[in-house]
């Protein structure tokens, strides 16, 4: 009876999507928000069922799909990414009946969003083809929907959403032909036959089948340079969806490359990896560059989305070049740092895309140069962003630095090996890693700084306000997340592990020990983030401590003065003269300038009297995507132009038309005899 | 457990913090006095900094108008984080307290949060100079930070290890592993860092005053009394902390290896030695050099990257 858990959840879930669809308004939030965690709670239970004894869970049926059925079959490694689904719908729905008064509350979003969270808790526990397809198109679709949301009469909206729709459904096309040619040569189409045969396919469709998987995962994960729509498209999207986007959908095409690369075909050749080392590389360092320059701040998170998956993508190339050169214990190290990265990126994204949204709900802006001063107008709000930008700059206790950490240890253990290509690309792989580390910060200091501290750059952010309360709880439950991984990643490791012995068969479970000391397997050094985190806490006690009473024994006046700033010796220092986010990151970008390509206008009226003087300067700057400006805006055009001379063949003559079909039969009987 | 086992390490982290606190001050006001005599003046004296806190702490805290708590809490969290890494590094003894977690990854990402909380706190003061200060010190940071992970990994692949007490023990029973090709490179780029990161010459002058041209001290403008007083005490004990590190890694003699309170003090002292050493030809080189223009800072760093690089490659070639 073990399956019971995932008929509950898709009932539940069907449950949800009719409320929406049918309820009035003012009951219509509530009941699909219950129904949708009592989804979420079975999925949840039954995942975690899963991770304990380590038996996957079946369930099939013969009734629902026709033709071909319904195969569900969840292994541990599915039920990782069930889980952090379920986390991320449940803070994400929480936060949505606070943010429903703003958007999103149309019968269309309230049906789409659990239908949405539906088919992402279902698709890791597909077991067949058709079943992971048809679950895959659905994710898709709603997923569409929710990100025109209430919204798309803009033209930005409708544009992110054009862009979505090609790039997902081309994905989605590339999934569709490596799935469809292994399960043809293969004699049947459950995944459980599929890799029975797969070791006797010919090496060619081995390889068309994992690059078009690739191809196809690599841009629902937002990898360079498939990425493109993923900055459009999450920030045009209302923020709970933005956080369901960033935090669970990328997942998913995590999982899909796992699933193909490790768990279908077993494994391939050292150049499969280095393919995804290299896509993760350059994701890695492109995000983080836009991330660093970016100004819009929702668009500034999506970018770093791209920077995260590539990281994750540096983890799955390392791990699946040690595991093609016999290094497995390695492998299933670098396949935990993944797969810890996956987890503690939902985290703090989702937590970070839903303050972001409570920013834009208080001020109506979420251009970083018209924020300022909110940690003192939203100090909850504003305090959760600050974790959620700690997290994942990397800094410690919290919990992106515990997988930066295990990253960073899998490469360094899985240097001296003895293929020259792993020798080469991994010092490549580290100093992308530690490159993106130092933009990364630089990024999120800028987004905390700039749009939570000092003083308000305008009239909105002065008049802000606390948003409710469901959402600072909603996305204080990803917040603290963070903390607890960060302080206790104990808590998830050995599900982890489990997930990637099942990516990588043939090693032991426990390469990563201990409750109090994370101890990696052959390495000497251990980390022991709970007294890490302990001492900190304890020094910084001791510290406020020294400083209260060194200071008391010796004040005669009043302890604290508040005082204008310095401006050198300028009165009345205004709001515009900090520095914004533009300025702040004009040094990086001056530095990065190749590759940033900023666009600059600058408009320059003179004085009548005397050039020498300035009557009025205006300064314009934008950065583009440079791959979509050299990439698909050629490709658009170049099959625009095609389009047009197609045009010439209708001139909407029948005779013509007859002709067309005549020469068109002549043709195929030519070919066919 | 005896009193003398939970004793011992309570003791050998005290001492260190103290070495490193007090000594940290003492180290700027000796470079500070040396730099006067070369240039022809008598200078303050060495225990001038000292002074310094000493006064601060005697005065009003000032904030300014808009200032949020992460502008009060940021001098706590740098003054945290250095505690923190002077109690577990190896630095006077190769076995401190909790040194088996004492990771060089860790202790950077450690030193890192209190480069993070003081750019925040400077942003938070909304003013220009705050701002400058902080985009400034974030860009030298985003390419400081990434060479010096790199020139971590290049040390750590022939000691199997990221551990430092491990690291710098294998100094003492290999000393051929310290002239190995790959440990030159990569201690040639944590220097080049080590000058970016506590703002010396020539990327950053520690005597400047001129607004504009300032990194560092644009960042604590704002700070008064005692909080001013924890920003400096945090950041000499973050320059004798990496400098310890530095000569620990080239030259580990004289460190203690073995526990006892002998062993410990001649630890201590030849820390001082060599870290005052160190401190002396820091000294020395800025008298002879100018700051370099912002925009050449990245390249001077960017140099400090291929270093690093390259060491990583030599270790992994020459084995």
């Amino acid at each position: 009876m073990s399956n019971l858990s995932l008929v509950i959840a898709a009932t539940a879930g069907s449950v949800a999507v009719i409320a929406g669809a049918a309820l009035p308004r003012r009951t219509r939030v509530w009941a699909v928000v219950l129904s949708t965690w009592a989804s979420c709670a079975a999925a949840l239970t039954g995942s975690l069922i899963v991770l304990h004894t380590g038996r996957p869970m079946v369930l099939s049926s013969s009734q629902i799909l026709p033709l071909t059925g319904v195969h569900m079959v969840l292994d541990p490694l599915g039920a990782v990414f069930v889980v952090i689904t379920a986390v991320v719908a449940i803070a994400s729905t929480l936060y949505w009946i606070g943010y429903a008064g703003h958007g999103l509350s149309t019968r269309t979003a309230a049906a789409s969003l659990p239908l949405f969270i539906l088919s992402m808790l279902l698709l890791p526990a597909a077991g067949s083809v058709a079943t992971f397809l048809v679950l895959w198109e659905l994710m898709a679709v709603t997923s569409l929907i929710l990100v025109l949301g209430d919204q798309h009469e803009r033209a930005e909206t409708r544009s992110a959403g054009q862009w979505y729709a090609v790039m997902t459904h081309v994905g989605a096309a590339a999934i569709l032909l490596a799935l469809v040619l292994l399960s043809a040569h293969s004699g049947g189409q459950t995944f459980a036959a599929i890799r029975v045969h797969a070791h006797h396919l010919s090496p060619a469709l081995r390889n068309t089948a994992f690059l078009l998987a690739v191809i196809g995962f690599g841009s629902k994960a937002g990898a360079v340079p498939f990425h493109v729509w993923l900055p459009k498209a999450h920030p045009e999207a209302p923020s709970p969806v933005s956080a369901l986007l960033s935090g669970a959908m990328v997942n998913l095409g995590i999982y899909g490359i796992v699933l193909v690369g490790d768990r279908l075909l077993g494994g391939g050749p050292v150049w499969w990896w280095l393919v995804v080392m290299a896509l993760g590389i350059a994701s890695a360092l492109f995000g983080a560059l836009h991330a660093a320059t970016s100004t819009d701040l929702k668009r500034l998170l999506a970018y770093s989305t791209a920077d995260n998956m590539g990281l994750v993508l540096i983890g799955l190339g390392a791990s699946g070049m040690f595991a093609a050169t016999g290094h497995r214990t390695t492998a299933t190290v670098a396949m935990v740092a993944a797969l810890l990265l996956v987890v503690n990126h939902a985290a703090f994204k989702g937590s970070l895309f839903l303050s972001a949204g409570s920013v834009q709900v208080a001020t109506g802006v979420r251009d970083l140069d018209q924020l300022g001063g909110l940690m003192t107008r939203m100090p909850i709000t504003g305090a959760i962003f600050l974790v959620g930008a700690l997290s994942i700059a990397a800094l410690p206790p919290l919990n992106g630095f515990v997988s930066e950490w295990l990253l960073f240890q899998s490469l360094l253990h899985g240097l001296p090996t003895s293929s020259t290509a792993v020798a080469i690309a991994v010092p490549l792989g580290v100093a992308a890693l530690a490159l993106t580390g130092g933009l990364t910060l630089a990024a999120f200091v800028k987004a905390t700084g700039v749009g939570f501290l000092g003083r308000p750059r305008s009239p909105e952010a002065t008049a802000a306000h606390e948003v409710p309360r469901t959402m600072q709880i909603g996305t204080g439950l990803l917040a603290v997340a963070c903390v607890a991984l960060g302080v206790a990643p104990f808590i998830v490791l050995p599900a982890l592990g489990r997930a990637s012995q099942i990516a990588i068969p043939g090693t032991s479970a426990s390469v990563l020990r201990g409750s109090k000391y994370l101890h990696v397997a052959g390495l000497q050094g251990v980390l022991a983030p709970a007294l890490l985190a302990a001492s900190l806490v304890l020094a910084a006690v001791v510290v406020v401590a020294v400083r209260r009473l060194v200071h008391r024994r010796s004040m005669l006046t009043p302890s604290l003065r508040r005082a204008e700033p310095w401006g050198s010796g300028r009165e009345l220092q205004t709001a515009r003269m900090q520095y914004t986010a533009t300025s702040f990151a004009e040094p990086l970008q001056r530095v990065f300038d190749d590759v940033v390509h900023p666009d600059r206008d600058v408009d320059v009226d003179h004085v009548v009297e005397s050039r020498y003087y300035f009557e009025r300067i205006s300064v314009r700057t934008s950065i583009g995507d440079i791959i979509e400006n050299k990439l698909y805006r050629p490709a658009i055009r170049a099959v625009r132009w095609w389009g047009r001379q197609a045009r010439h063949l209708q001139n909407g003559s029948v005779h013509r038309y007859l002709a067309y079909g005549f020469v068109a039969l002549v043709l195929v009987l030519v070919v066919i005899t | 457990m005896t009193g003398g086992q939970v004793l011992a390490p309570i003791l050998v982290a005290g001492a260190q913090i103290v070495i490193v606190g007090v000594g940290g001050l003492l180290l700027l006001g000796l470079m500070r006095k040396l730099r006067s005599r070369l240039e022809g003046r008598v200078g303050p004296p060495i225990h001038q900094p000292l002074l310094n806190v000493r006064k601060l702490f005697r005065k009003q805290r000032v904030r300014p108008e808009e200032s949020s708590w992460v502008f009060s809490a940021a001098p706590v969290v740098l003054v945290a984080t250095a505690v923190v890494v002077a109690a577990i590094s190896p630095l006077a003894t190769t076995r401190p307290p909790l040194g088996r977690s004492a990771d060089f990854f860790a202790i950077v990402f450690v030193l890192l949060l209190g480069s993070a909380a003081l750019a925040l706190a400077a942003l938070d003061t909304g003013t220009p100079f705050g701002g400058m200060g902080s985009s400034r010190a974030m860009t030298i940071g985003a390419i400081a930070e990434p060479a010096l992970l790199v020139a971590i990994l290049a040390m750590s692949i022939p000691a199997h290890t990221s551990n430092l007490p491990v690291l710098v023990r294998l100094g003492l029973t290999h000393p051929q592993m310290i002239a190995s090709p790959g440990r030159i490179l990569a201690l040639g780029s944590f220097a080049i860092i080590i000058l970016a990161e506590s703002g010396r010459l020539p990327v950053d002058n520690p005597s400047t005053h001129l607004e504009l041209t300032m990194i560092h001290e644009a960042m604590v403008l704002e700070y008064a009394g005692p909080d001013l007083a924890l920003v400096a005490t945090g950041e000499a004990m973050r320059f004798s902390l990496l400098l310890g590190l530095l000569v620990n890694l080239l030259a580990p003699w004289g460190i203690a290896d073995r526990p006892g309170a002998v062993a410990l003090v001649i630890g201590i002292a030849m820390l001082a030695v060599k870290v005052a050493l160190a401190g002396v030809c820091i000294a020395i080189f800025e008298v002879f050099t100018a700051k370099l223009r912002l925009f050449r800072v990245p390249e001077l760093l960017a140099g400090g990257f291929v270093l690093a690089v390259l060491g990583t490659v030599t270790a992994l070639v020459v084995r």
